[in-house]
């Protein structure tokens, strides 16, 4: 049997803080864990995977994260690629499921970045010591700077206008206005966009995603026993991931990771891009939403900032991107893989309320994480309503 | 004050790009070439990153280039860039093929343009542990 339509995702829950100055990281993912466990009406007692990563977590972090839940997972997985970990941590417990090698999955993200303080955007560029950061750290590289590097080429080779990218966060914000545990409510303009201060040219801070603490959890299993469980079965059609970098020194900047992982999602559900109802896409600059859209193939590389115009992806546009407000609005603490996912399973639920996209049936999700410019990895899901 | 007048945070050379790290010492561009395939490549590696053969050879390179792209940052919150900004994070494309990350200095940062040619420059390390490493800039040609 194909792996295409045979897992589920069975439970989702997005912790509803953004601040938590009094919660650690464990704290976060086991209150998630609750949280989508009962999402699914399932107990700890029927985890068998455990999937998970962080900001902080070491190389023996799935153990201590095991002993924290009192765990003894049969399949255990803690890739950490970035913010787009979530996302490929779905496509590795759909592979571990379908081989029977564990039949409930649990994936779980937590962050204190805000209450920590953490300069993820402009802070963390310096002193690097492997063997590539040696290459980068003596030259100020910040993550915002790495995907203006992209931004900048874009602009000078397509004609991208920052007015086009400044859509972009106009259009999650307007979204964020319509979820009520979005940290980021109050509707902006293009014009506010352009006004607020460059923070990397040519990238402003409203074209920066927010930081704030956060968390999540996601429970996947065979479609056969989420057919049997407390909410409809969200279906995974489709699967991919790729890393991109420097290569040997001459990468293609406009071509990111979502090319490679995109073209194995769809090749796999079988659906096209015209079939998709809604995107969840990590939204970590305006940069990163316009040339992933391009790269998954839903308009050619160099047509975004046309494609984000006149509403294409707003709420009733024909093309709703991130109707939570995504992390340019609704949370972003640190790695926003999970969210992308929790959304997209609710939207096909249909269980989202003001921000509802009518009769969504097929979503596609990507996440990228890493620096844009320099290094990073792609994680994409075609999702459907069963 | 600009970039290339910082004084940049010191550079840790390992046993395989050790050749790179000396050779800004000496005010050469150093990149590499495999000798069974002809691949180019930066950032210094054991192996050919291309047929994994060990046959590689260090060339010096022009130092000519031009801009690939480029981004003004004005916000870094780490030391020593904070007192820095605005400066200029670039990619230089190297006349040989391969492409730096560098910053361009010497050069108002709104000057700075997509194609601009620019020349090499190093900005040598006051280190005490007796190596004589410089960290690769470039200025307008």
């Amino acid at each position: 049997m194909s792996l295409s339509g045979s897992v589920a995702i069975a439970g989702v829950h997005e912790h509803p803080t953004r601040w938590a100055p009094d919660k650690t990281e464990f704290q976060i993912m086991a209150e998630s864990a609750r949280g989508a466990l009962a999402d699914a009406g399932l107990t700890i007692e029927d985890v068998d995977g455990l999937f998970a990563a962080s900001m902080t977590m070491g190389a023996m972090g799935t153990v201590e994260l095991a002993e924290y839940l009192d765990l003894k997972p049969d399949y255990v997985d803690g890739t950490n690629i970035g913010g787009s970990s979530f996302v490929a941590h779905v496509n590795h417990a759909a592979a571990a499921i379908h081989a029977g090698l564990c039949q409930v999955a649990l994936i779980l993200y937590g962050s204190t970045a805000a209450s920590n303080a953490m300069a993820i955007g402009t802070g963390m560029g310096g002193g690097g010591r492997g063997w590539a950061d040696a290459f980068s750290a003596p030259y100020g590289v910040t993550t915002v700077g790495s995907y203006a590097l992209v931004a900048r080429l874009h602009m000078d080779r397509y004609g991208t206008k920052p007015e086009e990218l400044a859509e972009i966060a106009v259009a999650m914000r307007t979204h964020a206005g319509l979820n009520p545990v979005a940290k980021m409510r109050q509707p902006i303009t293009v014009e506010d966009v352009l006004a607020s201060r460059v923070i990397s040219d040519p990238l402003h801070l409203l074209d920066c995603c927010i930081i704030s603490d956060g968390g999540g959890a996601v429970v996947v299993t065979s479609a056969e026993r989420a057919a049997d469980l407390a909410k409809p079965p969200v279906l995974l059609l489709g699967c991919g991931e790729a890393l991109a970098h420097q290569e040997t020194g001459s990468p293609d900047l406009m071509r990111i990771a979502a090319r490679q992982s995109g073209e194995r999602a769809f090749a796999m559900a079988g659906v096209t891009r015209d079939d998709i109802d809604l995107c969840t896409i990590y939204d970590s600059f305006t940069i990163t939403v316009l040339t992933t859209l391009e790269n998954l193939g839903f308009c050619e590389v160099g047509e975004g900032g046309a494609f984000v115009g006149d509403g294409r992806i707003r709420l009733g546009g024909a093309l709703p991107v991130n109707p939570d407000g995504g992390g340019l609005s609704s949370n972003h603490p640190g790695m926003r893989g999970i969210f992308l996912v929790v959304e997209a399973t609710r939207q096909l639920r249909g269980e989202c309320g003001d921000r509802q996209v009518d009769g969504a049936r097929l979503a596609c999700v990507h996440g990228t994480g890493g620096t844009l410019g320099m290094s990073h990895s792609g994680a994409t899901l075609i999702l459907g309503a069963a | 004050m600009a970039a290339g007048d910082m004084n940049y945070p010191a550079v840790h050379a390992t046993w395989e790009t050790r050749g790179y790290w000396e050779g800004a010492g000496r005010g050469e561009l150093v990149i590499q070439r495999c000798r069974d395939c002809w691949t180019v490549q930066h950032k210094p590696r054991a192996v050919c990153a291309r047929c994994l053969s060990s046959d590689i050879e260090h060339v010096v390179a022009s130092g000519r280039g031009t801009v690939h792209t480029f981004t003004v940052t004005h916000q870094n919150q780490a030391p020593p860039f904070r007192e820095h900004t605005p400066y200029v994070l670039a990619y230089v494309e190297l006349e040989e093929g391969p492409r730096v990350l560098t910053n361009v200095v010497g050069v108002d940062p709104a000057e700075v343009h997509i194609g601009m040619a620019v020349a090499a420059d190093y900005a040598s390390q006051d280190r005490d542990d007796g190596e004589a490493f410089a960290v690769l800039v470039f200025r307008p040609a």
